[in-house]
């Protein structure tokens, strides 16, 4: 049984983005509520998808063409229990950052562009999340990117100019690394469907070019992703963008166009292999080390930021590459299921917090007008709201109980020992310290320092809108830490685990065999 | 065999001319290099030898046929090109105006 809500998640903000364009022309205010109820109506239908959905993955044929013979053909859409915790993810942050823009747009001219490449940006991401079709995920993944090329620019200054010219060429490099390998994929495997390659290479038809179709995706996907060698057009793209789409992009768009797709090709598209396993995983453990070492000494609030999002992504890495190593040896296979569940809860949890602290540097900027933390000083006292969420956010990231990041470090750290990776485990520790060193010295010189700074102006509290979106997520990452608890885990975190553990199960649904 | 190491070459070289020029049009013109060779092996592998379009004949139901997939594959990919260079070539414009040269070498801001 087909359901009708799945396509809605790519034509919603689709069609949003145009009417925004077309009606914002004539109609003042009309971008923002529009962008708002498109959002509104988006994690209302991924929430709906989640709790209904549940463990079962539901299949849409876009126009309805069968498989024929257990071949499929046509475009498919799949929503299972791995690609339903993204999109419920891309829309709430989604949500609260256009909640958030509303006031933090005022000082930016056309806003219509800004809300109608927004949809457009999301429309893309739930599209890569949702594609069950490799050339797809490229389609997706363009129409996404391309968008965030726009909006990392879109102050039009210097800086902004020069982060996006690196974060173009740098990620038009990855996507046509993608579009070899998709060549060379069709060339071997003469299919495009995710689900039929699994089934053709199981069957023996790798062909010459499985270790180069491999490295060329890991490569691309790499990119897009940030994951340390790659990492170079992060740190300005991230910093360089207004504050609601450094959530955005740091938030989410790395997770759904880079993380999410590697894990869903590397599981559920190629066999596992020992080799490429070791190879993912000391990628994530030198981003998770190497990130955290540029992050230290970072004096811009957003460029700290932003080199954590790297190692945080290498935690990520990390832990499901963990679970890669002990699948392809076929030996504890509830270790395995351990690390992958830690890598997942983790993304959630990136997501959660670094949403929150970017806003968070948002609104430093907005009120106090720098981003450099040597000339602030006392934000506590005059901002005690963004002061408590960014505290709360900090505790996150530090892995910190009650918060979220806490449950998910440890859950990857127990997995690490079970599995007898010592030394990784022993490194996501101390990357750990160091991060609570970073985020002490952040909380430090911008909230609680006793001298005055060196800011003239009189600093204000933001207003209601921002302050919402920062509340509510602060709130998110305290009910985030839920999830580890068991009975509550299995529900919503098992399905993602299940879809990546079982290899076969996710072709099977799809070819019918 | 032959033209499709032709065509991973024309790769590379897209690849070096990123890597190694220092004007901003070049840049944009290597990538460019590099986006058509993606497209000129998608066509490659849709061809057979002797095949015609695939178009149907019932006369002559047994014709080769060369494989039209790759070939859609290209058209959407060519439109997805059009975009990518389009955005760069206005970034580098809005980039002269702001620091008045092409050279990368000046363009350097962010740093750390």
């Amino acid at each position: 049984m087909m359901n009708p809500l799945i396509p809605l998640l790519v034509a919603v903000p689709l069609a949003g983005a145009f009417l925004i364009m077309i009606l914002g022309r004539f109609i003042t205010g009309v971008p923002r509520i529009m962008a708002l109820a498109t959002l509104l109506l988006l994690a209302f239908i991924s929430f709906w998808l989640l709790i209904t959905g549940g463990a079962a993955s539901s299949v849409y044929t876009l126009g309805g063409w069968e498989p024929v013979d257990g071949v499929p053909i046509g475009l498919y859409l799949i929503h299972d229990g791995f690609s339903a915790l993204v999109l419920c993810i891309i829309s709430l942050i989604g949500l609260l950052s256009v909640i958030y823009s509303i006031s933090y747009m005022a000082r930016y001219t056309s806003e219509n562009y800004f809300y109608s490449l927004f949809c457009l940006m999301i429309a893309g991401m739930n599209g890569v999340v949702l594609s069950g079709d490799i050339f797809n995920i490229f389609v997706f993944l363009e129409i996404s990117v391309i968008s965030s090329y726009a909006l990392v620019a879109f102050g039009v200054e210097k800086n902004e100019l020069e982060a996006t010219l690196k974060y173009q060429v740098l990620g038009a490099v990855a996507s046509f690394m993608i579009l070899f390998a998709i060549g060379f994929i069709y060339w071997s495997a003469k299919t495009l469907n995710i689900a039929d390659i699994r089934v053709v290479f199981g069957e023996g038809g790798q062909g010459p070019h499985y270790i180069l179709i491999q490295i060329l995706l890991l490569t691309g996907f790499g990119l897009k992703a940030a994951i340390i060698p790659f990492h170079a057009w992060l740190p300005d793209a991230h910093s360089s963008a207004p504050s609601p789409i450094s959530a955005m992009l740091s938030g989410v768009l790395i997770k759904a166009v880079g993380i999410y797709v590697i894990i869903r090709l590397f599981f559920n598209m190629f066999e596992i292999t020992v080799g490429m396993a070791i190879l993912i995983t000391t990628l994530g453990a030198l981003s998770m080390a190497a990130g955290v070492f540029l992050a230290i000494g970072q004096w811009d609030i957003k460029r700290l930021l932003a080199y954590h999002s790297i190692s945080q992504m290498g935690y990520v890495i990390m832990s499901v590459g963990i679970g890669m190593i002990l699948m392809a040896r076929g030996i504890r296979s509830e270790v395995a299921a351990l690390a992958i569940t830690g890598g997942i809860f983790h993304m959630l949890n990136h997501a959660a917090f670094k949403g929150l602290l970017f806003l968070n540097a948002g609104a430093i900027e907005y009120s106090a007008g720098t981003r450099d933390l040597r000339e602030m000083g006392g934000l506590a006292r005059s901002m005690p709201f963004t002061s408590a969420t960014s505290l709360a956010a900090s505790l996150s990231i530090s892995g910190i109980p009650p918060f979220n990041g806490f449950f998910s470090k440890l859950i990857i750290i127990v997995a690490a020992v079970m599995g007898r990776f010592y030394l990784l485990a022993a490194l996501a520790a101390l990357v750990s310290i160091i991060t609570l060193a970073s985020f002490m010295k952040f909380q430090r010189y911008a909230f609680y320092n006793t001298e005055p700074g060196k800011i003239q102006k009189e600093i204000r509290e933001v207003p209601l809108p921002m302050l919402l979106s920062m509340v509510t997520l602060a709130l998110i990452c305290l009910l985030l830490s839920l999830l580890a608890l068991p009975g509550i885990r299995e529900t919503v975190l098992s399905p993602a685990t299940d879809i990546l553990m079982d290899q076969m199960k996710y072709s099977s649904q799809i070819t019918g065999m | 065999m032959t033209v499709y190491w032709l065509c991973f070459i024309l790769f590379l070289t897209g690849l070096y001319g990123v890597i190694t020029r220092r004007n901003l049009i070049k840049i944009a013109i290597s990538l460019s290099v590099m986006e058509f060779s993606c497209f000129l092996f998608l066509a490659l592998i849709g061809y057979r030898e002797g095949g015609v379009a695939p178009i149907v004949d019932m006369a002559d139901p047994v014709k080769t046929y060369v494989d039209p997939l790759p070939q859609a594959m290209v058209l959407t990919a060519i439109v997805i090109g059009l975009a990518t260079t389009a955005m760069l070539m206005a970034v580098i414009i809005r980039i002269y105006r702001k620091y008045g040269t092409f050279d990368i070498r000046e363009i350097k801001n962010l740093r750390g």
